[in-house]
């Protein structure tokens, strides 16, 4: 649980020496510029038609609306979110994946039974490394996988009694605060009704019990059940507590939404707001608790981490709380930087500014040695990213700091928003696949909802902190570097081939045949046992880890000698 | 139960349908799932691209998984079935996905395995494939190209375990590629779940002995291959096709292991029933004895004598158990993981004086501890036996056993560190050490190693446990 923070106060003639005129003054909306491509960088335009074409005729013409050549100033459009080509190869997961395995999974003092055969749950078992911090007196499941384990029995009979069983078995022996119910592929087909399981088993046991349909067969990725995750979160749990009054008196209050705690980056991140005298009520959902998730709602500020799997309850908060959100980035020193800034516009007191701008200054000096001294070695190599809905554009920011061109990059389940910017959204044709993920209607609470900032005080926000806004992966993207969505194990061996990259920032799936190519990779899912690499110490950690990736003797053996002299 | 306590007999202790198990839900299981079992087993022949007919989680998830051991490349397709499919049919999912594997990575044969979404829904999968070989209306008179060999393996994940499901798509190989002939001298080996160095050791084994050798699947180099210059997409190595037309021609098949859930056929069993191959079954030989009976029947098969350099790896593990003896003796562990896997390093165990105080399992055969007890007649009475078990059952015998190291895979680490204990890691999965593909298990050689491992963790735990911490101990 997040304590409440009690302002720090640095030396007031500290505070004296920030000049609040001049960082008023910083532009924190326009898009960062990118490294430019290499000069000797193939032109992507040519490059398109090759990409696809050991495909046959119809996967060729979809798989071409996937890839395109970037201009930051004029946003092409690509397709996404949309389903894979049977066959091909991607490195997409299935909805239960998002939901259970992104979005609910890090809450440690919940108990997730996953309803299904034994492999989905044991394939979610800590495979994120999300970490968590919880003290011992309170519960912490992180570390287990509970299955009702269905057998041939349960599909042909049904599984709901068994589920029922397992939930009481589950209470009986650890008695959780909470338990939450995930359905795997067989159980929408069989019927099993687990959200009247999880009714009666919260009558039985006086404890929350929420259900999630999120069949590994709904939608078309992991993106499927991040909504489906965050309709569940809603309805069931933020608003059914209060913060407590005591942890009420700082007003710079914010909820961290879609940062998992991958490799510690929470624990980072909460290092700096505390730092700066903001209050973090409720991470969604690393190192977390329920009940701070479900007091939520007491915060002033949503701050958005990874856009594609949480952006839902930013939005649905905000209209029944009236809770504004702040599109930010914590990966990256400038990035950082900028974010902490941005919140500090946001609530607009000078004293807040200015502690924020001491804490950067304090950190950057820290940061700057470093990578100064990797830059030297690894600039102006390029890098390829394929990774994620959000990452593969926060990413970027770390290779702008060490000055490491993105000559291609794509998201491996986004939509066309988390690449061409938040204005597109509401033209998104909905096709079948994502028609049936429920779309909540949501109203102002009568009671709860509070305006945390006038309309015009909003409307100026907007311009000077991009509120309520997310301008996309593209616009920070350099002219003519190819963007590709969904990439298949062949298009990326082939872009490896062509781009020559020095690095490629994946999964554990592309990872060892991006390696066996003679090229290092950089796992962005669960960071290859690393981490953090969020915040300041975050990029150092990162700065430090590419080098020595790159840099390291390993890949000069791959020629044999014979082969190098007949080279 | 307290540790000096008896333990029931072993014929007693496998659990049968009038022995339920205490509790529904199964919390930190210790089995994965059959469709993984499949795509692994036919990543072991030449050629093949494993294909999950199903949501592409499970083809992203195993992936994960099994690249994760093995630190290699794991293509598996998927027909990625999503929504309307579960309601119309998901054929046309499996041929646009067959025709892109088809033209993507030319492929011999597509190992298709089902998922529990098509098993579920009952797709017909073996008309379908019957549809998609059609002269008329098939893949390659619509589209020209040609179609790959294509196998199909029942594997639900309900229904059984990650060792059923590799069992279950080596039989569909077996018996979709192999055929009659005259009586060669080649032999069948169906190793079971091992490592990639394994394999290589088997084969070595194998030839020592004169005869050829049919090994079935063989991933050892898929899945521990070479990094060189040039990629390849779907890289060299594995069982080859006419190994596998041969093994129904074959001397003799040899399965190591094969304990499986009911109603499983092994390759070896198919292949007794159709081309009448004697079938030998042995457990995996994993220490003096269960290796002695492998290269016994060797011996047999072959005519020919033990070869001097094997008789010299036996004489040297001799020799290591001997200078190692009273770092073992007494000591009590506890061992788990997938059943074959389990009965070698009982009966390695047993022999170097080690307690094997807890044999445990996911799987699910229900003949494991029958198996522990012929094996291992000094066992009886003194070991437990948990099968279809899963960690929380483990660690709760455990913290009664107290016992001094554990064997098995990565899953028990925590376990272990809460006992304050060392873990040595075999079998599957490993994915937080390095090397989990080059483990070696079987052989003279591979307990030589495992018999290393298993003395150094437990004079280690000693030295780090000491006050006084002097390099002699």
């Amino acid at each position: 649980m997040k304590k409440p923070q009690t302002l720090p106060a640095p030396p007031a003639e500290a505070l004296a020496t920030v000049d609040l005129a001049a960082v008023a003054a910083l532009d924190l909306v326009t898009p960062e510029t990118a490294v430019p491509l290499p000069q000797q960088a193939p032109v992507a335009t040519d490059l398109v038609e090759d990409l696809v074409k050991p495909y046959p005729v119809k996967v060729k013409r979809k798989r071409a609306k996937h890839i395109t050549v970037n201009d930051p100033d004029e946003i092409p459009p690509i397709e996404a979110n949309v389903r894979s080509t049977p066959g091909i190869i991607t490195t997409r997961g299935c909805c239960y994946a998002g939901c259970k395995g992104v979005v609910l999974g890090p809450i440690t003092d919940v108990i997730h039974i996953v309803h299904g055969p034994i492999g989905c749950s044991y394939y979610a078992w800590m495979t994120r490394r999300n970490q968590a911090d919880v003290p011992e007196s309170e519960q912490d499941f992180l570390k287990y996988c509970f299955s009702t384990d269905m057998t041939t029995n349960e599909i042909v009979f049904g599984g709901e009694k068994k589920l029922a069983q397992a939930v009481r078995e589950a209470y009986e022996i650890f008695h959780p605060k909470a338990i939450d119910i995930f359905s795997t592929c067989p159980v929408g087909l069989i019927g099993d009704d687990v959200h009247a399981v999880a009714r009666e088993a919260r009558k039985e046991l006086k404890i929350p019990v929420f259900a999630f349909s999120c069949e590994g067969y709904k939608g078309v990725s992991q993106s499927a059940g991040h909504h489906i995750a965050n309709n569940g979160l809603f309805k069931n749990v933020v608003g059914t507590e209060e913060l407590p009054a005591e942890a009420k008196t700082n007003p710079f209050r914010v909820n961290m939404l879609g940062e998992y705690n991958i490799g510690g980056d929470a624990f980072e991140i909460e290092r700096l707001l505390n730092a700066c005298g903001i209050q973090l009520v409720a991470t969604f959902s690393g190192n977390a608790q329920l009940a701070e998730l479900a007091h939520s709602q007491d915060a002033n500020l949503n701050l958005i981490q990874c856009h594609r799997s949480i952006n839902y309850m930013a939005t649905m908060m905000e209209t029944k709380y009236g809770i504004p959100w702040l599109k930010v980035n914590f990966i990256g020193a400038e990035a950082t930087a900028k974010t902490l800034r941005k919140i500090a516009r946001y609530f607009g007191d000078d004293e807040l500014t200015a502690r924020v701008e001491i804490v950067i200054a304090e950190e950057l000096a820290k940061v700057e040695p470093v990578r100064q001294a990797v830059r030297a070695r690894v600039e102006g190599r390029p890098v390829m990213l394929f990774v994620g809905g959000s990452r593969s554009h926060h990413y970027q920011s770390l290779f702008r700091d060490m000055g490491m061109p993105v000559v291609t990059a794509g998201y491996e389940f986004a939509h066309r928003d988390d690449y061409e910017g938040y204005q597109v959204a509401s033209t998104i044709k909905v096709d079948a696949d994502s028609r049936n993920i429920e779309e909540l209607t949501v109203e102002a609470d009568p009671e709860h909802y509070r305006a945390r900032k006038s309309p015009e005080e909003l409307e100026r926000l907007k311009a000077s902190v991009d509120i309520a806004d997310y301008k996309g992966m593209m616009p920070e993207m350099a002219k003519g570097a190819m963007v590709v969505d969904d990439i298949s194990h062949h298009e990326l061996e082939q872009l490896i081939e062509t781009y020559h990259p020095a690095l490629v920032c994946s999964g554990i799936k592309d990872k060892y045949v991006v390696e066996k190519m003679g090229i290092p990779c950089k796992q962005l899912h669960n960071y290859d046992y690393g981490g953090p690499y969020a915040g300041f110490r975050g990029a150092v950690n990162f700065y430090q880890e590419i080098d020595r990736m790159v840099n390291s003797p390993v890949w000069g053996f791959i020629p044999t000698p014979w082969e190098k002299q007949s080279a | 139960m307290s540790t000096d306590q008896a333990r029931a007999p072993l014929a007693d202790q496998d659990k049968t349908p009038a022995r339920q198990r205490a509790k529904v839900a199964t919390t930190n299981a210790c089995r994965m799932c059959m469709p993984l079992g499949a795509c692994l087993a036919y990543t072991g022949f030449e050629g093949v691209v494993p294909f999950l007919h199903g949501s592409q989680g499970c083809s992203t998830y195993i992936r994960r998984y099994l690249i994760s051991h093995f630190a290699e490349p794991m293509d598996i397709a998927s027909s990625s079935v999503g929504e309307s499919a579960t309601i119309f049919g998901g054929e046309s999912n499996l041929r646009t996905g067959v025709a892109n594997v088809t033209r993507v990575y030319k492929p011999f044969m597509i190992g298709i395995a089902s998922t529990c979404l098509t098993e579920t829904i009952g797709e017909d999968v073996a008309a379908m494939i019957t549809r998609l070989k059609d002269p008329v209306e098939g893949m390659t008179a619509k589209t020209g190209v040609d179609t790959p060999e294509l196998v199909f393996a029942h594997t639900p994940s309900y229904s059984g375990t990650h060792a059923d499901g590799y069992h279950a798509a080596v039989r569909e190989v077996v018996r979709s590629l192999a055929e009659p002939g005259e009586t060669g001298s080649d032999v069948n080996l169906f190793p079971g779940i091992c490592s990639a160095a394994d394999l290589r050791h088997l084969k070595e084994l194998v030839s020592a002995y004169g005869l050829g050798c049919n090994l079935m699947p063989d991933y050892s180099e898929r899945l521990d291959g070479v990094t060189v210059a040039r990629y390849e997409k779907l890289p060299a190595g594995g069982t080859t096709a006419d190994q596998v037309r041969a093994a129904g021609h074959a001397k003799a098949s040899i399965t190591l292991g094969g304990l499986v859930t009911p109603g499983v056929q092994l390759a070896g069993e198919l292949l007794h029933e159709t081309f009448q191959v004697p079938h030998h079954m042995l457990a995996m030989p994993i220490g003096i004895r269960l290796t002695d009976m492998f290269t016994e029947l060797l011996g047999q098969l072959s005519g020919r004598p033990m070869p001097e350099w094997l008789v010299k790896e036996r004489g040297r593990l001799v020799d290591a158990y001997i200078d190692g003896h009273k770092y073992a003796m007494d000591r009590k562990a506890i061992v788990f993981g997938d059943e074959d896997l389990v009965t070698g390093l009982a009966s390695f165990c047993a022999e170097i004086g080690i307690t094997p105080v807890l044999i445990a399992t996911g799987g699910r055969s229900g003949h494991l501890a029958r198996e522990i007890g012929r094996l291992n007649p000094e066992l009886d009475g003194k070991v437990e036996v948990l099968d279809d078990g899963d960690f929380e059952e483990i660690t709760a015998r455990a913290n009664e056993l107290r016992p001094d190291i554990m064997i098995g895979h990565s899953k028990g680490y925590t376990t272990a560190r809460d006992l304050g204990i060392p873990l040595v890691r075999v079998g599957l999965p490993i994915h937080d050490r390095v090397g989990g593909q080059r483990v070696k298990h079987l052989g003279y050689r591979g307990t030589q190693e495992l018999f290393d491992r298993v003395i150094n963790a437990l004079i280690a735990a000693r030295q780090d446990e000491s006050p006084i911490g002097y390099a002699y101990m």
